[in-house]
């Protein structure tokens, strides 16, 4: 018998048939993060700087001081975030309900209207609801969870529809409840596509929200109208690379936040 | 195309069977029937079976024969339409299907592993569910990996992806291990391994089974697999319909019909292989070594016996390699390097796994392991052409 050994070197278990995997890559995530803010930083210092050197008109000057910006940039913010917090209050649940085999039937219906609400043209939808309800902070609140609630919705569901049903059925089989499967294994593991889509609404929403000015709901996008208004480029561009500067930095933030809450193992 | 090796029946099969100790409870089936709406036909009609305590019994059929769906109504994840199910004496059919499954473990193809959690979260699943203390479930995780063989220090706290397919499947079966239910249902888990990797998860099988005694119910298409692994073997026909319920050797030596003699298949003598395990044939005896002993001492040791290799062991006795007479000469005390390719099986492998592992190797012989991965001999080519040539006998009588 010829016997061949001595060759190899690798520490070995019981369970020799198989080779260890390579362990998972740490902390590559957090410097691909950290360009954005620094850009942000970047440009919110450039527009302190011209603000602060810059000689404006008296017209200017009521906009652009420094309380009125800081009221603007507040509303706006409030906007978005009271808008964020009731997209998120209806449509995780209702995304989690429409993926149970009991409501699934009416998933066709819900998407279908959540696909009305963002398909219309935002400021119709805007428009349309004032003169509906009225104008005012209410109405631009309601308006702007219409608009965002779609890519929450759908996020939601495909990040649950997309676990691996073998997963379901093996929690299932060990004896845990639906409900315990749904909070342990099903949510768990949807967490990385449904907050792409917190993301992506938050985005959505921190644009959309200049839109409130024509129906009275203040905001940044107040800065910008008077600027096309009264042809006043300093308002203008001011708003609008404030506009872009927080939508840049809540983007950050959704990208921090996903990174934070990614579940390890995947 | 008859088979007249019947007398291998009796053999060491039938006593390790015997003296196996039992923890498992039977399994009772009375005309359990499935009808999906919109379809004529049931797909699992009115079976009765009973499956005993402590025993392997395998499900093979073509897919669609319901076996799966069979297999699914013994925990309920698919609700019967029709019939009784009874575990040891009591019937469980109208019972609560979670409390029902967490007394019945289920091990579904690679393992099925939440990949959130890690190897020690996905194992104490159930015993946390069922309010083990804290203590309690350590150490149960700690003693299910020994058992599976994964060293817990190592694999504890590593997450599925980390793992080999083969690794993912252990822990999986350790999963369904962990409240220590009577009844293991096992749905082709070994399905999506590579052939040696199934091979030495099927040894791992066999060798587990005989400390536990769960009473195991295991779905399959390979035949191979079933002859190996079970002590009965139940073949289907479409609508889960039973058409032959008998040990694998006499299954292979009397097919019930045309049917089943050609989910057989035509290589049924060289099939027999499959019934021998290697603790049926004569094992030689090999000079061992440990790490770290001098070599001219082993080597004059492998001399006297007649051997021109001898069997590292490592600090745990477990066989690690066999270098020949003169590779040891060469070095002045017997090395502790792991040979990788060192061609093992368990000792209740068949004789077929041997020779694959053998020809896999491209070595004459293989080592012998027994319980808790212990060196039991060596088995060489030679004996195996032996057994062949006996079964080719024993088919043209």
């Amino acid at each position: 018998m010829t016997v061949d050994t001595g060759r190899s070197q690798a520490p070995s278990t019981a369970a020799e048939d198989e080779r260890d995997t390579a362990p998972p890559r740490k902390g590559g995530g957090w410097r691909a993060l950290a360009v954005q803010p620094t850009l942000v930083v970047l440009g919110v210092v450039a527009f302190l700087v011209w603000r602060s050197t810059t000689t404006l008109s008296e017209t200017e000057a009521r906009q652009l001081g420094w309380t009125v910006l800081a009221n603007s940039v507040r509303e706006h913010l409030y906007l978005t975030f009271a808008a964020a917090v009731i997209v998120l209050a209806i449509a995780v649940p209702l995304g989690i309900a429409l993926t149970r085999a009991r409501l699934r039937r009416f998933t066709p219906a819900v998407i279908g209207v959540a696909n009305v609400g963002q398909a219309a043209p935002a400021i119709g939808l805007f428009v349309l609801l004032a003169t509906w309800l009225g104008f005012g902070f209410r109405t631009t609140v309601i308006a702007l969870v219409l608009y965002a609630a779609l890519p929450v919705l759908r996020n939601t569901m495909v990040g649950i529809q997309g676990v691996d049903n073998r997963l379901v059925e093996a929690g299932r089989g060990m004896g845990m409840s639906a409900f315990a499967v749904l909070m342990r294994v099903e949510l768990p593991l949807a967490v990385p596509v449904m907050l792409a889509g917190v993301r992506t609404a938050l985005v959505l929403l921190v644009g959309t929200a200049t839109l409130a000015t024509f129906i009275s709901g203040g905001g940044l996008g107040v800065l910008i109208n008077t600027g096309i208004t009264l042809s006043l480029n300093s308002l203008l561009i001011g708003g609008a690379v404030l506009v872009a500067l927080l939508a840049l930095a809540v983007d950050w933030l959704g990208r921090v936040v996903e990174h934070v809450a990614r579940p390890k193992g995947l | 195309m008859s088979e007249t090796t019947v007398s291998q029946q009796s053999g060491p099969i039938g006593e390790g069977v015997t003296a196996r100790q039992v923890s498992g409870v039977s399994i009772r089936l009375a005309g359990v029937t499935k009808r999906y709406p919109g379809q004529p036909a049931p797909a699992v009609d009115a079976v009765d079976l009973e499956i005993p305590a402590g025993e392997t019994v395998m499900f093979v059929g073509p897919s669609g024969c319901g076996k799966t769906t069979l297999l699914k109504m013994l925990n309920r994840l698919i609700e019967p339409s029709g019939g009784k199910i009874f575990l040891g004496d009591e019937d469980v059919t109208g019972q609560d299907p979670d409390q029902l499954r967490r007394r019945i473990g289920y091990v579904i193809q690679a393992g099925g592993l939440f990949p959130h959690m890690t190897v020690a979260a996905n194992i104490g699943l159930v015993p946390r569910m069922l309010k083990w203390d804290k203590e309690r479930v350590t150490a149960r995780i700690e003693e299910l990996l020994e058992l599976v063989g994964l060293d817990p220090a190592v694999y504890r706290d590593r997450y599925p992806r980390e793992l080999s397919g083969g690794q993912q499947q252990r822990v999986g079966v350790a999963r369904a291990l962990a409240a220590d239910p009577p009844v293991l249902l096992m749905d082709e888990p070994f399905g999506a391994v590579d052939p040696i990797t199934r091979q030495r998860l099927q040894d791992e099988l066999l060798r587990i089974q005989e400390e536990l005694g769960k009473t195991i119910v295991f779905v399959t298409h390979d035949f191979d697999e079933a002859v190996k692994l079970g002590d009965k073997i139940v073949v289907f026909d479409v609508g889960a319909r039973v058409v032959q319920y008998d040990t694998p050797e006499a299954i292979l030596a009397d097919p019930a019909d045309e049917y089943v003699a050609d989910f057989v298949g035509a290589g049924a003598a060289l099939k027999q292989l499959s019934l021998t395990r290697v603790h049926d044939v004569q094992l030689r005896p090999v000079t061992t070594a440990s790490v770290g002993d001098a070599t001219a001492e082993v080597v004059a040791r492998a001399r006297a016996a007649g051997d021109d290799y001898v069997v590292v062991l490592d600090r745990r006795g477990r066989p690690i390699s066999w270098p020949s007479l003169p590779e040891l000469e060469r070095v002045p005390a017997v090395p502790g390097t792991v040979d990788e390719k060192l061609p093992v099986v368990g000792h209740g492998s068949t004789l077929n796994d041997a020779l694959d592992t053998m020809l896999a190797a491209s070595q004459g012989g293989a080592v012998v392991i027994g319980r808790r991965d212990s060196l039991a001999g060596v088995v060489v080519i030679e004996t195996i052409m032996e057994a062949i040539q006996r079964t080719r006998q024993g088919a043209s009588e």
